[in-house]
């Protein structure tokens, strides 16, 4: 198998803009990662990193003043940028999927959730389902992501929160996509069914192989949930590899800053190394490296020069002039 | 400040919260949610206490009764006064008079940083606000005393804040700025309501480390409401687990969190997500979500949820918070008074190793 086969996604020197009426926003800047089939990637940053907007304008659904300024999303070969809106309408559900974060807010209250999830099948299928067959297809999905059959005629109401993100998910299924992408999936909810939903999820992309674009901003999920990912920062990907390798040793200096801020209620209580300052403007991006106003080992040359993504071990890159620079081990606070 | 630890700051017997369900206009209500029930714990100086639990847990309204921000339907809380030294009874509070001087000791800090700002008011205009309420100063010593508390919260150089408006600051910029405004009371006591659970994960670990110093530099003790065990781990000396409007078990934080004797705090603590791929998960041993305590038999609040219910879970009321053993009370009938389990098998729980 080439390369170009076995992955099921690949987004090369990506770019996108908002424009505004203070200026352009500088939201995506030159993207690029590849997803190998029946692996779960997971993007992770702060608010405002990027990583909503590389997702939407993966599956043609940027806002109205989004600009795409160049690069390539590949899906099984099919450059999804070349596509028209209606084109890419027809990709949606049956190519690529999205669960939204609040997806389980999007229900119409006066269908059935069964009819809801009829409808998508009846508008992606081809031919049309009959009335059995998409029966039987829900109840097969309701029974995958743990929802009784008897839900299928009933309303949203009757649902609760975890029980509305597990019916998306089905919903999301419904037209066997090759890809889904997952935006905050659980972010709304307890922690319980959240765990809840993540095992789901999980059980989703072993048992049936499928491909997953995980966003979170909680770096904690993504290492229960992902094989691969990457670190966005200002609409950079800053650092991308196995989601082992980057939390065995994180290469890049913001990588390592947000690994070593993040609480855990596992091993000895550590001292947290805050994170000082805030994200960019992206009206007016840093120049050079877009991490630099906040980097400790930042140098003259970060300042003046961008740093391009190089791979530092095998599947391992990074965007950074001074990885040397950062210690092996997570940074310790001082206790004051 | 030291010399006050282990003093008594905040004291709650049995606190109870009823929110009435309408049943149309001129129809008395029969039934109620018990969104906190009975609820007691103390809150010594120096010492803050995590409040953890699910959404509709009681947590947040716990809180807000402190602040007398909401009336207890029953039930008992004092709070030390920070300038007499005195217990004051909050829920006795009538007058404004008294409700002024209540709020001289004790303060709030809320969730969101966006919503809990008059946007049209200036910095300076809100950080003052509680010194112009009481009367406090005249208006350059107020000026000094925000200049001073916008140094304190880390905004430097504070004077170009002054009079910028709340839309022109970022989201952990805020939350400093809420901060600044609860602390210029030079309160002792302040109920901090998921203070960093809007935030960035990069800005949260910030405010939260300037609250732990403003805290050891200035004396405040604080009731710290989150349902992210991980923060309430960093932030809190004790913690107090919530469920339906009861707490379950409560104990010093590490000890809470080596040795959770409740199955629901097990449960909460299995299914946090940690920051390790190489993690493996102890299976979480109980399913669903929180429902809402409406007219709760009596009997364990847990029952529904509970994998380990026996008959005496059924038959008893919901049982008591006591000792099992070093300071770590339990709200269960399948823990001995030794802190030893009696119910039926559980799955590994290590998360020391």
């Amino acid at each position: 198998m080439t390369a170009h086969e076995s992955n099921i996604l690949e987004v090369n020197n990506l770019v996108m803009n908002y424009e505004t009426k203070e200026g352009m926003v500088s939201a995506v800047q030159d993207v690029s990662f590849s997803l190998p089939r029946g692996h779960s990637l997971g993007l992770v940053g702060e608010s405002g990193c990027g990583k909503t907007s590389v997702a939407l304008t993966l599956i043609g659904l940027q806002a109205n003043n989004a600009k795409v300024l160049g690069g390539e999303v590949l899906l099984d070969g099919d450059d999804l940028l070349e596509l028209d809106k209606e084109q890419m309408r027809l990709r949606r559900w049956t190519d690529v999927s999205m669960v939204f974060q609040g997806a389980m807010n999007s229900w119409n209250p006066v269908y059935t959730v069964g009819e809801q999830i009829r409808e998508a099948m009846d508008i992606h299928w081809d031919p049309k389902p009959s009335a059995a067959e998409a029966r039987a297809k829900t109840e097969e999905l309701f029974g995958l992501v743990g929802i009784n059959a008897d839900m299928i005629d009933r309303y949203p109401h009757e649902f609760s929160g975890g029980m509305k993100q597990r019916a998306v998910i089905a919903m999301a299924l419904s037209c066997d996509p090759k890809l889904i992408i997952a935006d905050e999936p659980t972010t709304a909810l307890d922690v319980i069914v959240q765990e809840q939903i993540l095992e789901e999820l999980r059980k989703i992309q072993h048992d049936l192989g499928m491909s997953i674009i995980y966003i979170s901003h909680d770096i904690a999920v993504i290492a229960e949930i992902t094989d691969l990912m990457g670190v966005m920062y200002a609409g950079k990907l800053v650092e991308i590899g196995s989601t082992k390798d980057i939390f065995a040793r994180p290469r890049h200096p913001y990588a390592w800053l947000i690994l070593s801020s993040t609480p855990s209620v596992t091993g000895p209580r550590r001292q947290l190394a805050p994170l000082e300052g805030e994200p960019p403007n992206l009206l007016d991006p840093p120049s050079g490296c877009r991490v630099h106003p906040r980097c400790p080992f930042a140098t003259e040359k970060c300042v003046n020069e961008e740093p391009p993504l190089v791979e530092v071990e095998s599947g391992h890159s990074i965007a950074c002039w001074n990885p040397e620079q950062v210690p092996v081990g997570l940074a310790v606070g001082s206790s004051e | 400040m030291s010399e006050q630890n282990g003093q008594i700051r905040v004291k709650v017997d049995g606190l109870r919260k009823l929110f009435p369900i309408s049943k149309g206009l001129f129809r008395k209500s029969t039934d109620f949610v018990y969104a906190v029930d009975d609820v007691s714990f103390e809150i010594k100086a120096g010492e803050s206490l995590g409040l953890v639990g699910e959404s509709g847990c009681g947590k947040t309204t716990t809180g807000r009764m402190l602040v007398k921000l909401d009336d207890a339907t029953d039930g008992e809380v004092h709070i030390r006064n920070a300038g007499t030294d005195e217990m004051i009874e909050v829920m006795s509070i009538q007058s404004k008079v008294d409700q002024k001087e209540f709020r001289k000791s004790v303060q709030m800090i809320f969730q969101d940083p966006y919503e809990s700002m008059n946007p049209r008011r200036t910095i300076f205009d809100i950080v003052a606000e509680p010194l112009s309420v009481q009367g406090i100063g005249t208006t350059e010593e107020r000026e000094q005393r925000v200049v001073d508390l916008l140094r304190l919260v880390g905004l430097t150089p504070p004077e170009p804040f002054l009079f910028r408006y709340p839309h022109e600051l970022s989201g952990g910029q805020r939350q400093r700025i809420a901060i600044a405004r609860a602390l210029v009371m030079e309160p002792t006591f302040v109920v901090a309501d998921e203070p960093t659970s809007m935030l960035d994960v990069s800005i949260r670990i910030s405010i939260m480390r300037l609250m732990l110093e403003l805290a050891e530099k200035l004396g405040v003790t604080y009731l710290y409401i989150t349902h992210d065990l991980a923060v309430a781990r960093y932030m809190c000396d004790k913690i107090a687990v919530m469920y339906l409007g009861k707490i379950v078990e409560m104990g010093p934080t590490e000890s809470l969190l080596e040795n959770p004797m409740h199955p629901y705090t097990r449960a909460l603590l299995s299914a946090v997500p940690v920051p390790d791929p190489s993690y493996r998960r102890p299976q979480v041993e109980i399913e669903g979500g929180v429902a809402r305590a409406i007219n709760p038999p009596d009997q364990c609040r847990f029952l529904q949820r509970c994998p380990f219910a026996v008959d005496q879970c059924r038959n008893d009321p919901h049982p008591d918070l006591y000792e099992r053993g070093g300071d770590h009370q339990v709200a269960c009938h399948l823990v001995t008074s030794e802190g030893n389990w009696v119910g039926g098998e559980r799955v590994e729980l290590d998360l020391r190793s």
